[in-house]
């Protein structure tokens, strides 16, 4: 099967806010449309104008609602892709070399020459981030953009992968993971950013941001307090008006 | 397998070209970069530069290359050879299109130029098509706003000059509170991301008022599940709380509203409520220095909140005793309406305690000097740092004028509009309503009307009726059904139109506008009215045109379709004389331009009307030689001037001493300038002129130098709306104009001065036990009304709009998700899937709008999700409210502006059998464009 390499320069990746995510899927359909033309073939879509339209997408939301015990339901979204985990099963698990992990910073790739569309990888991927392209026949998964972050025909601000330059509520963050002083190294120290599902053992690059408590407001007393009344009747109230105009 | 990397190429080209211009996935008018390939589009992404979106961009605007490659598209003008419905029609010529529309038109025109409605839908050329139909003699044309958010507008208006979106913001950079009222998720989609993406980044807090925790309303920090058509009572009792604790702004409060102005206290009085004024006319307040009478403006006075005062035997009490009186009533207190509004006492104690905090403990100040209207200097701009925006959940109820009203008086008591932290308005506003147009509806043959369609009335005297006092429009907008219809009223069009009430009309012609579908209330009857024909076989609405970009379901209703292309083939102008795309700091206006040229013989609807108007010799759009005036829709966005040195764009205008932005004489490279400069222009606001602007000169200086005003108009909020008074007097008897008696109740109950909550007229006409669940629907952020349906990226996202079903009506019912349910309402039933969503009001089902879609409408095909298991609420909903025994019929709407009440309905639900697919269903119609293809592998460059 396919080696991964010893170590990488840099980790690039994303971190992902999930305490702004609106669930707005702008990510998912920029994403669409910059990897439809660009790298490799396009992200094709099956039955697109017909009953159950399929096409392939290299980055997802998803929803979950999270029922605490005493508080109002909560909606969480969840954008996906993939990790860029440093230890990535879906590179090991190539029988051809196809699927790699680039040395100078750690994005995963699909070299689609070299792909023969069996997809062991996708089966490997404990995220589910790969995805068959039924019309091509070839592998697709986020590349980070990595025909953007390094181009020189694109303005410098602009290299950045296109799911963070579209996000609107700026909840999607990216830079090198090996910097700590990177701002992504300093946003997930300072909210405990997390990896997903660290049990598989694959060390994701990729960090969440966890949402913030939610619902505080009437049910501690961290807050103001409720507000005393100046006067319980109009008559009242008319005589603390002239007393406040005096005062100012 | 050894580690392999072959050789990348990590700068491939990008584009050949990108080409500036504005989006029009929906109504946020972004900038965007298309990224053009082989003269293809092949990428479009945000334009970092532009004032609305800064360089973000929504899945909507990415997705537009697929609106623009979609195969719903139209391809040339239709002539119907079928039934109307059957969606059976013939391709021809434009020419033959436009002169069988002319030959429709010109005889109404010569002799009934009330006999065409004109009613354009998401038009963003309201200027453009308001004129048109002004000069064709009309007096029936609108847009879209009646069935949308004319509450939220009119509300802004009449109290503070402004209201939310276009009108205004939050101050994103420096509030530290915003509360959110019912707002779709697709509206002022990338503003207000951007916004919440900024308070987040500080930490500060986002309280979400919504039956429904999606979206923004995820995000919130604290979420107030409100039962719907409640916000109004829930705003009141926060009101209560805050003058019961003294915790408002007095100094805001006397200096910029008209809290300090004397009100006529005489109930015996034909001026009783209404404002005591001098002789020229302005309200009198007392002046502290002085104890005295004085004109609100005068220099030097200091407005008393305290002092009454009596004159000519009547005594004069200010506004701010008016106010006390009705809130500090313990009917307000959270403990009385807590149950009603499906919330805590204790949570709206704390929302009451919190805004006070911030607005007062946590007040901030801008190190800038400014002057006021009565000539006072001001060392700094102090902030109130609470901001809201809210809109159609709150809008869309028949209680929903008073409850818009409600909540900016909250912001006003608070002291946080135009300051720093707290709303702002983006140019030309604010605008009071004395600086808008009155309502115009006198119509004569060959004649202009006598000016704007639409407007804002101050009293019965500016009703649109005729001498015999009978409707003057065909919506009855400005009658006393619902006096401030500042938007018409569309949603009533159709119904008015078949029912020859309050007269007939010949030919209804509409654009962009989906009233065989989602935009209307009752679906079928709409359908039926539509296709009915009378006693000699001719339908009942002789005849209908239409303009759109693609195969809608109001295609088929229509008998001759005026194909528009998409928004990447056209001009348009998004003008400061409309709906801009200001920002608080600047007045900002935009274009459009055809960064592609259409493959397919369609033509800008604009344009289109420039030629119609022409061969019909409208005095607008003829030379004096009686030529067509203008070419297209560009020649008019450059040459027409609706004033000397005013027109459609203010940027790049030619000034005495060359190219300027703001007054100038027509520029023909003007166009050329907006595109050199990504297709916007901004003109920004001095920073002294930047806070405080209805009350600050050098911002009133600064908009008459820009052309936004003639002359300064500083003004004071109005908290008391005299106008409103003026209509309840009416209807006491007061005054010439004299409403029906069937309405004087309804007048003198709705029509109050101050803000009031009363129950959705809807719960007055069904029985609440019968029916006990709200049903609303919302907007997702990644769809558009209908338009999106076809989009095959989008789709994929939001094929399928299930009944959101909360856990105890879920469980109580004993479904599992796949399951349906009938749903009755007590108008008509539908039977859907239904899905479990725990984040919900526990008496409010919901569902995604506009999801649904008629079989064979846009080039879906025929097992489309949308067309088999998708559905609308709307066959729930009723033009009419149901009859309740009194012998008239109730329209469903707001009874003070005629808003559509599409958010009162009541329903019930029972569990059915699984269905094949939602129930009604309706026959499919005919596609004039075919299908979509089975597969899309979409490069420009392959």
């Amino acid at each position: 099967m396919t080696s991964l390499p010893t170590s990488t320069q840099r980790k690039l990746g994303l971190v992902i806010d999930l305490d702004t995510c609106v669930g707005c899927h702008a990510c998912v359909i920029s994403c669409k449309g910059w990897n439809t033309e660009n790298y490799g073939a396009p992200l094709s879509d099956q039955r697109p104008y017909g009953a159950d339209p399929s096409g392939t997408f290299l980055n997802r939301v998803h929803s979950y609602e999270v029922q605490p015990e005493s508080a109002p339901a909560q909606l969480v979204h969840f954008p996906k892709s993939c990790l860029h985990c440093e230890d990535a099963p879906c590179v090991t698990v190539c029988p051809t070399g196809a699927s790699y992990k680039r040395v100078e910073d750690g994005i995963v790739l699909v070299n689609e020459a070299d792909c023969i569309g069996c997809g062991l990888c996708a089966w490997a991927c404990p995220y589910g981030a790969r995805e068959m392209d039924a019309a091509e026949g070839v592998m697709k998964k986020c590349t980070l953009c990595v025909d953007r972050i390094y181009n020189e025909n694109l303005p410098e601000e602009d290299r950045v992968p296109a799911c963070v330059r579209t996000c609107p509520a700026g909840a999607r963050h990216f830079g090198d993971f090996a910097d700590p002083d990177s701002h992504v190294g300093q946003l997930t120290a300072a909210r405990g950013g997390f990896d997903l599902m660290p049990e598989q053992g694959t060390k994701p690059v990729n960090k969440y941001l966890p949402p913030r408590p939610r619902d505080t407001l009437g049910q501690t007393n961290g807050l103001a307090p409720f507000l005393d009344p100046v006067a319980q009747e109009s008559k009242g109230f008319v005589a603390w008006l002239d007393r406040a105009l005096a005062a100012l | 397998m050894p580690h392999h990397q072959p050789d990348l190429d990590l700068s491939p080209p990008v584009s050949d070209e990108v080409r500036k211009t504005t989006c029009y996935m929906c109504a946020c008018r972004c900038g965007i970069n298309v990224h053009m390939k082989g003269g293809k589009v092949a990428y479009i992404e945000g334009n970092r530069d532009h004032p609305v979106n800064k360089g973000v961009l929504c899945a909507k605007g990415s997705a537009g290359i697929m609106q623009h490659n979609s195969p719903a598209r139209l391809r040339a003008p239709l002539r119907r050879t079928g039934p109307r419905g059957s969606g059976e029609f013939e391709e021809i010529s434009w020419d033959e299109a436009l002169d069988l529309a002319t030959n429709w038109l010109a005889p109404l025109r010569a002799t009934a130029p009330e006999k065409l409605a004109f009613f354009t839908g998401r038009d963003q050329s309201q200027s453009f098509t308001s004129y048109w139909a002004q000069n064709f003699g009309t007096p029936n044309y609108a847009a879209h706003g009646g069935f949308c958010s004319v509450n939220m507008a009119a509300a802004g208006i009449y109290t503070m000059g402004g209201a939310f979106w276009e009108f205004g913001t939050p101050d994103w950079d420096h509030t530290k509170l915003f509360m959110l009222f019912g707002v779709a998720e697709d509206h002022d989609s990338n503003p207000i991301k951007m916004g919440i993406a900024k308070l987040k980044a500080r930490g500060a807090r986002i309280i979400g008022v919504n039956p429904i925790r999606s979206g923004y309303n995820a995000v919130a920090d604290d979420w107030v599940g409100i039962t719907p058509g409640t916000d109004g009572l829930f705003i009141l009792s926060l009101i209560h709380e805050l003058v019961k604790a003294g915790r408002i702004d007095v100094d805001y409060l006397s200096r910029y509203t008209n809290a300090p102005v004397l009100v006529n206290g005489d109930p015996k009085s034909p001026e009783h409520g209404l404002f005591l004024r001098d002789v020229d006319g302005k309200p009198q307040v007392i002046d502290r220095n002085t104890g005295k009478p004085a004109a609100f403006d005068t220099p030097g006075i200091r407005p008393d909140l305290h002092a009454t005062h009596r004159a000519a035997g009547v005594t004069h009490r200010p506004v701010m005793h008016l106010m006390a009186e009705r809130y500090l009533d313990p009917k307000y207190a959270p403990e009385a309406v807590a149950d009603r509004c499906g919330l805590t006492v204790d949570k709206i104690k704390a929302i009451a305690s919190e805004l006070a905090r911030v607005a007062f403990d946590e007040a901030i100040t801008l190190d800038r000097e400014w002057t006021d209207f009565r000539g006072e200097k001001h060392q700094s701009m102090t902030g109130r740092p609470v901001s809201f925006h809210a809109m159609r959940g709150i809008s869309a109820h028949s209680n929903g004028f008073q409850t818009c009203r409600a909540l900016h008086v909250l912001q006003i008591l608070l002291g946080s509009v135009e300051v720093p932290g707290g709303m702002r308005f983006k140019p030309p506003y604010p605008k009071p309503v004395s600086a808008h147009p009155k309502p115009h509806s006198r119509s004569a043959p060959d004649t202009p009307l006598d000016g704007p369609h639409l407007g804002y009335v101050t009293g019965p005297d500016d009703l649109c009726l005729k001498e015999d006092g009978s409707p003057a429009r065909i919506d009855k907008a400005f009658t006393w059904e619902n006096p401030l219809s500042a938007h018409g009223l569309m949603h009533m069009v159709v119904s008015n139109a078949h029912a020859g009430d309050p007269y007939r009309i010949d030919t209804l012609f509409m654009y962009m506008a989906n009233m065989a579908w989602n935009s209307s209330m009752n679906i079928g009857g709409v359908t039926k009215m539509l296709t009915d024909t009378n006693e000699n076989g001719d339908y009942v609405i002789p005849r209908i045109i239409y303009s759109d970009a693609y195969s809608s379901e109001m295609v088929a209703y229509a008998d001759l379709i005026l194909p528009d292309t998409t928004y990447l083939e056209r001009f348009d102008c998004i003008s400061l004389l409309d709906r801009p795309i200001s920002e608080p700091n600047a007045a900002a206006d935009a274009i459009r331009w055809p960064v592609v040229q259409p493959d397919r013989d369609v033509r800008s609807f604009q344009s289109v009307m420039c030629e119609l108007g022409a061969r019909l010799k409208l005095p607008g759009f003829v030379t004096e030689d009686g030529g067509q005036k203008y070419a297209d829709y560009a020649d008019y966005i450059t040459n027409h001037q609706r004033k000397p040195g005013i027109g459609p764009l203010a940027g790049w205008r030619m000034g005495e001493q060359g190219v300027t932005h703001g007054r100038g004489a027509p520029n023909a490279a003007q166009l050329g300038n907006y595109i050199a400069n990504g297709s916007f222009c901004a003109q920004h606001i001095p920073e002294d002129a930047q806070y405080y602007k209805p009350w600050n000169m050098a911002y009133q200086d600064w908009a008459v130098k820009i052309g936004i005003f003639d002359r300064p108009q500083p003004y004071i909020f109005d908290l008391y709306a005299e106008p409103l008074r003026r209509f309840q007097l009416a209807a006491d008897g007061h005054g010439e104009r004299q409403p029906p008696d069937n309405l004087r109740e309804r007048i003198k109950a709705t029509l109050d001065p101050l803000p009031i909550w009363y129950p959705p007229l809807e719960d007055g006409h069904v029985d609440g036990e019968e029916y006990p669940i709200h049903a609303l629907t919302q907007r997702p952020m990644a769809m558009y009304h209908s338009w999106g349906g076809q989009n095959a990226w989008l789709r994929q996202i939001h094929g399928r709009n299930p009944l959101y079903l909360p856990t105890g009506l879920f469980q109580k019912h004993g479904f599992i998700d796949g399951d349906w349910a009938r749903v009755t309402s007590a108008h008509g039933e539908i039977t859907v899937p239904v899905a479990h969503m725990a984040a919900l009001n526990p008496h409010t089902v919901w569902t995604w709008n506009a999801i649904g879609k008629r079989k064979d409408t846009w080039a879906l095909k025929g097992g489309a999700p949308e067309a088999r298991e998708g559905f609308l609420l709307n066959h729930l909903i009723h033009e009419l409210l149901p009859p309740r025994g009194d012998g008239l019929r109730w329209a469903n709407s707001d009874p003070v502006t005629g808003q559509a009440a599409w958010f009162d309905l009541r329903v019930k639900i029972e569990k059915v059998r699984a269905a094949d697919e939602a129930h009604p269903v309706m026959p499919p119609i005919t596609s004039p464009v075919g299908q979509g293809p089975d597969e899309l592998t979409w490069k420009v460059e392959k």
